[in-house]
């Protein structure tokens, strides 16, 4: 999963490398529109309904918040 | 708030939209952002076109070009209006009241009641509350609910957050008193601690408008804009939607006896594609019955955009049918309401274009 996540997120953003950083948005790897695209895309190919109220970046902060996030979501 | 009626019913509803229509192709070449990251996102936000004023065109002027058109095709008589309630962020002047223009223009009687609402997002719900308590009043039979704005004309057109999406329209609602229509129930609430979330810092009283206010400057994301201009926290919104609405429309739904099964259609404000779907998931309630289309074809106008949703998405049906409706805002203020209602039987429910003049 956190290799799906990780592709994800360089699909998004590929001039960045991800993987081992704590916090995207501190880094300024991610914005508040890069998290509207990285949701929908999770969404798509996890088959899941990530929650609203879960749409907070400090739950797309890295890639073990994001794989716990996917993890407890809903599927489709 | 909550508030009951009793046989209110909308009567006709029509959408005037400006002719000149920009394509997100073009507007992405003013963002600071790669051309790749600026599409993907039109993708989620249901980015495409969006339809917006010639310069030195007011939101009364689309007002007034809709009330004409119904006037012209006898579906209106200026003398049967009893109020005008007349709902807009982007008034002609500070004064007078832009209701007072139009009446003017329009002939309206001199008791003709006209008021104008300073309201946005949620400004279609809170419009029509002001003409069901209107109506309730002896001798009031028909009310024209206008909910216009041309925010376009305060938005940077190198503010990613924002210009992609907004839009500019004019909506007229005839309301009346019907027998039979049933029930009405509505709830509306204020947060105004988050008031700042939603704001175009300058061109009031707090700070007027100087060669200063004009002066663009670039913010964390690269989006550059002016104290003129709207400014859009994007984030402290779409939460706000996502944990203050449902709660909000469950009590509505409760104090009209039903749950959201119960409702046919979701009529609700347009921010942008992505919100919608998830205040959908969250609800529980199928994407096919919560249009969410308005955005990619004229754009978010503000409290126009829950007429514009019917009259796209629904024009014949809600001219052949009655349906049980459920309409919701949220937005600016911040301020959050529905109205649970019977709604259909329409008169008239179409969408024109007002034309480009070419100046």
């Amino acid at each position: 999963m956190k290799e799906k996540i990780l592709e994800i997120l360089k699909e998004i953003r590929p001039e960045f490398e991800f993987a081992g950083v704590d916090d995207f948005f501190a880094e300024g790897m991610l914005d508040s529109f890069d998290l509207m695209t990285l949701v929908s895309t999770l969404d798509e190919r996890f088959a899941i309904k990530i929650d609203g109220t879960d749409i907070l970046p400090e739950n797309f902060m890295n890639v073990d918040s994001i794989a716990a996030l996917v993890e407890r979501s809903p599927k489709r | 708030m909550k508030f009951h009626f009793k046989d209110k019913a909308i009567t006709g509803m029509m959408v005037v939209v400006p002719e000149q229509e920009r394509l997100f192709a073009d507007d992405m070449r003013l963002f600071n952002a790669p051309e790749n990251r600026s599409r993907k996102l039109a993708l989620v936000m249901g980015y495409r076109a969006h339809r917006v004023v010639e310069a030195g065109v007011c939101a009364s002027d689309l007002a007034e070009h809709g009330l004409r058109k119904l006037f012209d095709e006898g579906k209106l008589k200026s003398d049967e209006i009893d109020a005008l309630v007349y709902v807009t962020l982007s008034p002609d002047h500070f004064m007078p009241p832009t209701s007072c223009i139009l009446h003017g223009k329009l002939g309206l009687r001199k008791d003709c009641f006209c008021i104008d609402v300073t309201q946005g997002c949620c400004g279609f719900v809170v419009g029509l509350l002001q003409a069901f308590q209107l109506l309730d009043q002896e001798g009031v039979e028909k009310v024209a609910v206008v909910n216009a704005d041309v925010i376009s004309r305060k938005v940077s057109p190198k503010d990613r957050n924002s210009y992609p999406l907004i839009g500019d329209a004019a909506t007229i609602a005839i309301v009346e008193n019907r027998e039979g229509a049933g029930k009405v129930f509505a709830d509306v609430r204020f947060d105004g601690t988050r008031s700042m979330a939603l704001k175009i810092p300058a061109g009031g009283f707090r700070q007027p408008c100087s060669p200063d206010t004009a002066v663009m400057s670039a913010d964390a994301e690269g989006n550059e804009r002016a104290p003129d201009n709207l400014v859009m926290d994007g984030t402290a919104v779409f939460n706000f939607a996502m944990a203050d609405v449902p709660p909000m429309l469950a009590d509505l739904a409760h104090d009209a006896g039903t749950d959201f099964a119960g409702i046919d259609k979701f009529y609700f404000h347009q921010p942008n594609k992505f919100m919608l779907q998830k205040l959908a998931e969250k609800l529980d309630v199928p994407y096919e019955k919560m249009p969410n289309n308005v955005v990619e074809n004229y754009g978010n106008s503000s409290g126009a955009t829950i007429p514009s949703a019917m009259a796209l998405n629904d024009a014949d049906v809600l001219c052949r049918e009655t349906k049980r409706v459920c309409f919701s805002g949220f937005g600016v203020g911040l301020t959050y309401g529905g109205i649970v209602m019977n709604c259909g039987n329409f008169d008239f429910c179409e969408t024109i274009n007002y034309p480009n003049k070419g100046e």
